[in-house]
């Protein structure tokens, strides 16, 4: 059987070491338990070890011989009105993230608030959430956050820092205030900037300067560039047919990234397999948007203005062929063009030429239904060109639309901070105000910030974190989370809307419109009089009895209505396209910088959530490394080796290269990832934090050591050198691997269109044996049958499902040396899969919850029947029942069943406790858990359905998972509903079970993915 | 060679395999009985609470209705403690004065809680929702006793996994109609079976048996 599959395992696969199908590696793979072979060879270890557990059994009975303390009922004096005990309580808020907001539903018990959800109401989410949205809980209660105002490390009260800064402004007022700096991240609140304008005009001569590495400097420098003023694209995805992203990860990250995924995922269902879009990204690092592209070419960051040049030559903009002369005089480049130096690849010129040739036509045929985006790691200039690529195919006003900005004031922010790190320098700065962001951190390495502001004579710091800028600054003002204070902001379309506190700052914290009103005439103003005073002025038309009722309209629905920009209409402008800047010369390699995916510049590093999130691709939980594709690496004499030290082929060890560059350097892990370019390297910010808590000291390397002004997305010239030093990385994609069956399916779409059933025929896929072929017994499902649907096509692999089901049930965090051991927690995994060469595979996302099948095998062997069948079909899985046998985990064909080795909650920490559910048991060591398709949130629909006498309706149960999802691509229901969305969802042709064969009968299915391939490229 | 045991020897080892069995039989029959009994349940012992609170003078003297105090009895999985207003709702009147209140007046002038003494506790990993017991007519009286004969609060039930489980293996036995569910003085009737079996049916009461009804 074996023999068989492996023969099969070509398609699809999932590492590296798969793809080259080692020996080696093959017998690492079969062999379950690699880390105890050498337990049990050893007399003496496994002697000690069976004195242990003996000794362990026969007193672990003994511990359940408590009887319960006796508790107390704590009621309210005077009880809230609307606050009805054991019942959540749901607000709107929205929460700000890199110039932008995205509006939230904040669930809260007892004022508790303990989970996060979307709010449908607003463009931003449309219900959904990513993961650091649903990633803000566990930052709102983290204890590591600063908790007291401090003057040169000593405990100041707030009316201390008000002397202090009243002082500091006193002896500024004659200066105008010319000596006075305020640092502040991007701002996307009206209020917050009205009230910097009014200090402007308070202090003249003062500078207001703004650094926020999650934020798009390029796309601003872009529209600038483009059309003489800042303005905001949006996409209209639902327009698109076809779609160019020049190394844009429009699906993975940014603002409005919530809409586009869920836009862009609706127009490739196959129901409209006639309408569906066709995606091609160009890009560097592989992220979610090439995952899910058509057509993937990888390409080095440097590289891709040039083929931006070619194919805006190709699809008409006049000045691109103007510019690049009798190159691109043809519609479509000739292979001279291309091998010319013009775009350099290393799949080849000719594969360069079809490439484009092929997008050129496609975007030529679709006038008015295509669009082109630039990522923002791309300069400027490409920018430019997607713009005028966009206009030249009138795809203006259709699939993309010009607004204001979101921003209330967009400026150059590397000009900005370059200004103020010289003026810091030439000793004009008296006094400066950082509200938010780490610039001691982040900031480029070149510009020496921390030196430069040692010459500033009074320094302030807003943060949530005591960082590495509080460290240098004199006052540390600790911030109010977001879920604390109140505050406004806009939406990536214009749409504004408040943020509401869901409870009193936890420790005493200020916000930023708190500290600005500091510096004001009125020093003691609340937040809330703040923002509303700023709305009821801004709304004076309306009597103040109205305001209240419109204020609190604004409140719970989360948006102000009508509020999102018209789109404007701008011209490109000609001088914005001028000279063609072709790839880097190649000296030595190239370098990428990118905001890491989980806990992107380093503002939530010290989030145990998102540092343990397996990475989209790499797969890589608590560090960067440095990325390469396999050739790369192995050109650079590293070796690759998983070692299986752990359960579960838990950890990587890889060689730690020096990266030199521009004169500085970092040593990093070199790491290999399949389809990222070769010749480059990618390093993600974010790590190797000097003072970022207790769950960011230790993780990863600071990238930022390296990266410079001229390089903040990217530069040429690096040197790769190996240290000879290993380390270990831990990286899931190792666990549970596949051994060849069929676990993902794909087709293009031509082939479902042919046969819809064509997902399920090749190696590894075996039909279900009959129904009849079972020895478990027959059970009907008379009532309700829960299943799961989860559409591969659709999933963009961002994890906000995964952290979704953590916050809502309870999921402790292990640490990296658990994870290296193979022991992470997470209930749902989302498996990357790939198809095709090392090069550039295509990718394939697979969410694994607990498949909940109806003949499960992990019940049958349970010998104290602690996982048993429920009436409705969920496999119930009862913790205080549980010895820890494991004999489950060990019988469950998809490994989706998570064990408690040690005790991973955190018992102990009094303001953890108040961010966990208070519906899911809190696990202690020695028990099995997984998913249990949030049974808290069926119970409780149930229930409500059952009190008003009528069945649940469909949707009205959403799993956390679903939930969060922002490509609607995980769907719940009930199965004995003919007319129910899983339902139909399950009827389809495409629809497939993981491991069928083994007659488990699984609730959770999947439907195949389905890829739109131009015809003129072929697969 | 003489024998080592004496003739004896064979009676006691037969006695003593025969006794082992009872023995051991009889010890888990202790453990059984010790498990249920009042020692380790609470069930009928008193609890000391910061206020000489009595059920019986404010259900049986007053006529309060249960949901006067406990208002989310109907609404959520709580039933709720009354806070501390709901007490001087009556008591700036009445007894406004009385030494055994001043934790009232204190917890009400002070804005410091009431910490009553938990009667009724369930295990940590069992989840309990009163509103759908008291919807689909589960008295109060059913599961905590005539509370209004007793002047401080007792558990009358073990609240032991098989006690739930009597009653979610054969509700008719115990359900009443939706109206009687707050009457203190509710008798089951003499055709209790009949009446359960109608209600089960009317109520669409369902045997809910699985793990997770419970536990999750």
């Amino acid at each position: 059987m074996r023999k068989e599959r492996d023969r099969g395992l070509t398609q699809f696969w999932r590492t590296l070491d798969e793809r080259i199908d080692d020996p080696s590696f093959r017998e690492h793979l079969y062999n379950e338990f690699p880390s105890q072979i050498e337990a049990i060879t050893d007399p003496v270890a496994r002697r000690t070890f069976l004195k242990l557990m003996g000794a362990s059994l026969a007193l672990a009975g003994v511990t359940a011989c408590t009887k319960q303390p006796a508790e107390t009922i704590v009621p309210y004096v005077k009880q809230p009105e609307e606050l009805i005990p054991g019942q959540p309580l749901f607000y709107a808020t929205s929460m700000p993230l890199g110039g932008v907001v995205t509006g939230l539903l904040v669930e809260s018990h007892e004022g508790r608030p303990t989970k996060i959800e979307g709010n449908p109401l607003h463009p931003g989410s449309l219900g959904a959430t990513d993961v650091f949205a649903q990633a803000a809980i566990l930052g709102l209660y983290d204890p590591d956050r600063s908790q007291t105002l401090t003057n040169l490390g000593e405990i100041r009260p707030w009316s201390s820092f008000l002397g202090a800064i009243n002082a500091a402004l006193t002896a500024q007022k004659p200066l105008k205030g010319a000596g006075l700096r305020l640092l502040t991240e991007s701002v996307s609140s009206p209020t917050l900037a009205a009230q910097i304008r009014e200090l402007l005009t308070r202090f003249p001569s003062m500078k207001w300067h703004q650094w926020d590495p999650a934020s798009r400097d390029n796309a601003r420098a872009g529209s600038k560039l483009a059309f003489g003023e800042y303005v905001d694209a949006q996409y209209r995805f639902e327009q698109a047919d076809v779609i160019v992203s020049l190394d844009a990860d429009f699906l993975g990250a940014g603002p409005g990234g919530l809409h586009y995924a869920r836009q862009f995922a609706a127009r490739r269902r196959p129901e409209n397999a006639d309408r569906m879009n066709r995606l091609y990204a160009i890009e560097s690092m592989p992220t979610s948007t090439g995952a899910r592209a058509d057509h993937r070419l990888p390409m080095r960051p440097g590289g891709i203005e040039g083929l931006a040049w070619l194919l805006a030559a190709g699809v008409g903009v006049a000045r691109a062929r103007a510019g690049l002369g009798a190159a691109a005089q043809d519609a479509v480049p000739t292979g001279e063009a291309v091998r010319g130096g013009a775009v350099q690849s290393h799949l080849g010129a000719e594969t360069m030429r079809k490439w484009i040739a092929a997008v050129t036509r496609d975007l030529q045929a679709h006038r008015g239904s295509s669009l082109v985006i630039a990522g923002d790691g791309q300069p400027p200039a490409v920018h430019a060109l997607a713009h005028a690529m966009n206009q030249a195919l009138g795809n203006v006003g259709k699939t993309v639309l010009y607004t204001d900005t979101a921003e209330a004031e967009p400026i150059n922010q590397l000009e900005s901070i370059r200004d103020l790190v010289a003026d810091m320098n030439a000793g004009s700065v008296d006094l400066l105000v950082i509200v938010g962001g780490n610039p001691v951190y982040s900031a480029p390495a070149d510009f020496k910030f921390a030196e430069a502001m040692s010459k500033v004579q009074l320094r302030a710091h807003l943060s949530l974190y005591d960082d590495e800028t509080s460290a240098l600054c004199h006052w540390q003002i600790p911030e109010a989370h977001f879920l604390e204070a109140w505050s406004d902001g806009r939406a990536f379309d214009g749409t504004t809307s408040i943020v509401q506190p869901l409870i009193a700052p936890l420790y005493g914290g200020k916000s930023a419109h708190e500290v600005l009103a500091a510096m004001s005439e009125r020093p003691e103003r609340s937040g809330h009089d703040i923002v509303r005073d700023f709305w009821s002025a801004s709304n004076r038309t309306l009597p103040a009895s109205e305001f209240e009722s419109v204020w609190r309209r604004w409140l719970h629905d989360g948006v102000m209505p009508n509020t999102a920009f018209t789109p404007r209409s701008v011209e490109v402008a000609q001088s914005a396209i001028s000279s063609p800047k072709f790839a880097l010369p190649q000296t030595g390699l190239e370098i990428a910088f990118r905001n890491d995916p989980s806990v992107l510049d380093g503002r939530y590093s010290n989030n145990g959530w998102l540092q343990e999130l397996p990475k989209p691709i790499t797969r890589l939980t608590w560090d960067n490394a440095v990325i390469a594709s396999p050739a790369t690496a192995k050109a650079l004499m590293a070796t690759e080796s998983p070692s299986f030290q752990g359960g579960e082929h838990g950890q990587i060890i890889t060689d730690v290269v020096e990266l030199r560059f521009r004169g500085r350097s970092v040593k990093g892990a070199l790491f290999a990832v399949a389809g990222h370019p070769d010749d480059c390297v990618t390093v993600h910010l974010g790590y190797g934090r000097s003072r970022g808590g207790r769950v960011a000291a230790g993780a990863g390397f600071n990238a930022n050591a390296i990266r410079t002004s001229d390089a903040l997305s990217f530069g040429g010239g690096v040197d790769v050198i190996l240290t000879g030093e290993k380390f270990s990385l831990a990286c899931t994609q190792y666990h549970h691997l596949m051994e060849g069956r069929g676990l993902v399916r794909a087709v293009t779409r031509d082939e479902y269109l042919h046969d819809p059933k064509s997902a399920h025929e090749g190696p590894g896929m075996e039909p279900p044996p009959p129904k009849t072929l079972t020895m478990y017994p027959e059970v009907k499902y008379d009532g309700y049958k829960w299943g799961m649907a989860i559409d591969v096509n659709s999933c963009i692999g961002c994890n906000a499902c995964v952290v979704g089901c953590q916050s809502e049930n309870n999921i402790p965090v292990v640490g990296k040396e658990q994870v290296l051991r193979g022991r992470e927690m997470h209930w749902l995994r989302v498996d990357t899969y790939y198809r095709g060469d090392a090069v550039n595979p295509e990718t394939y996302f697979q969410p694994v919850p607990c498949m909940q099948c109806e003949n499960a095998p992990c019940e049958v062997v349970c010998p104290v029947g602690a996982t048993t069948h429920s009436h409705e079909g969920l496999n119930d899985m009862v913790y205080n029942r549980c010895v820890g046998t494991r004999y489950c985990s060990d019988n469950c064909p998809y490994k989706v069943r998570r064990f408690n080795f040690l005790l991973y909650q955190d018992f102990d920490t009094p303001a953890l406790k108040l961010g966990r559910n208070p519906d899911v048991t809190v696990r202690s060591r020695g028990v099995m858990e997984k998913c249990t398709y949030c049974v808290q949130r069926i119970n409780a629909a149930k229930i409500e359905s059952e009190k008003g006498d009528r069945a649940v309706r469909d949707g009205e149960i959403k799993t956390a998972c679903e939930q969060a999802c922002h490509a609607d691509a995980i769907v719940f229901g009930n199965l004995n509903d003919p007319n129910s969305r899983v339902a139909k969802l399950q009827g389809e042709l495409r629809n497939y079970a993981l491991l069928a064969e083994l007659n488990t009968r699984p609730r959770t299915t999947y439907l195949a993915a389905i890829r739109n391939v131009n015809p003129e490229l072929g697969e | 060679m003489s024998q080592i045991f004496h003739r004896s020897a064979n009676t006691i080892a037969r006695v003593s395999i025969f006794g082992a069995v009872f023995f051991i039989a009889g010890l888990l029959g202790l453990f059984a009985q010790v498990n249920r009994s009042p020692w380790v349940t609470d069930v009928n012992v008193a609890r000391e609470q910061p206020i000489q609170f009595s059920h019986e003078r404010h259900v049986a003297g007053n006529g309060i209705d249960c949901r006067y105090c406990h208002t989310s009895v109907e609404d959520s999985s709580f039933a709720g403690i009354p806070p501390t207003k709901t007490c001087m709702n009556c008591h700036s009147q009445i007894f406004a004065n009385s030494p055994f209140l001043e934790p009232v007046r204190d917890s009400f002038r002070t804005g410091r809680s009431i910490e009553w003494t938990r009667v009724h506790d369930l295990p940590d990993f069992v989840y309990f929702n009163h509103s759908i017991h008291v919807n689909k007519g589960v008295g109060c009286t059913t599961c905590h006793g005539q509370v209004d004969r007793m002047p401080l609060m007792w558990q009358e039930k073990s609240l032991q996994m098989e006690w739930c489980l009597d009653c979610h293996r054969s509700p008719e036995r115990y359900v009443r109609p939706r109206a009687d569910v707050f009457r203190v003085d509710y008798q089951a009737p003499a055709n209790q079976l009949e009446l359960g079996r109608r209600l089960v049916a009317e109520y669409q009461i369902q045997k809910l048996t699985s793990c997770s009804t419970c536990h999750r």
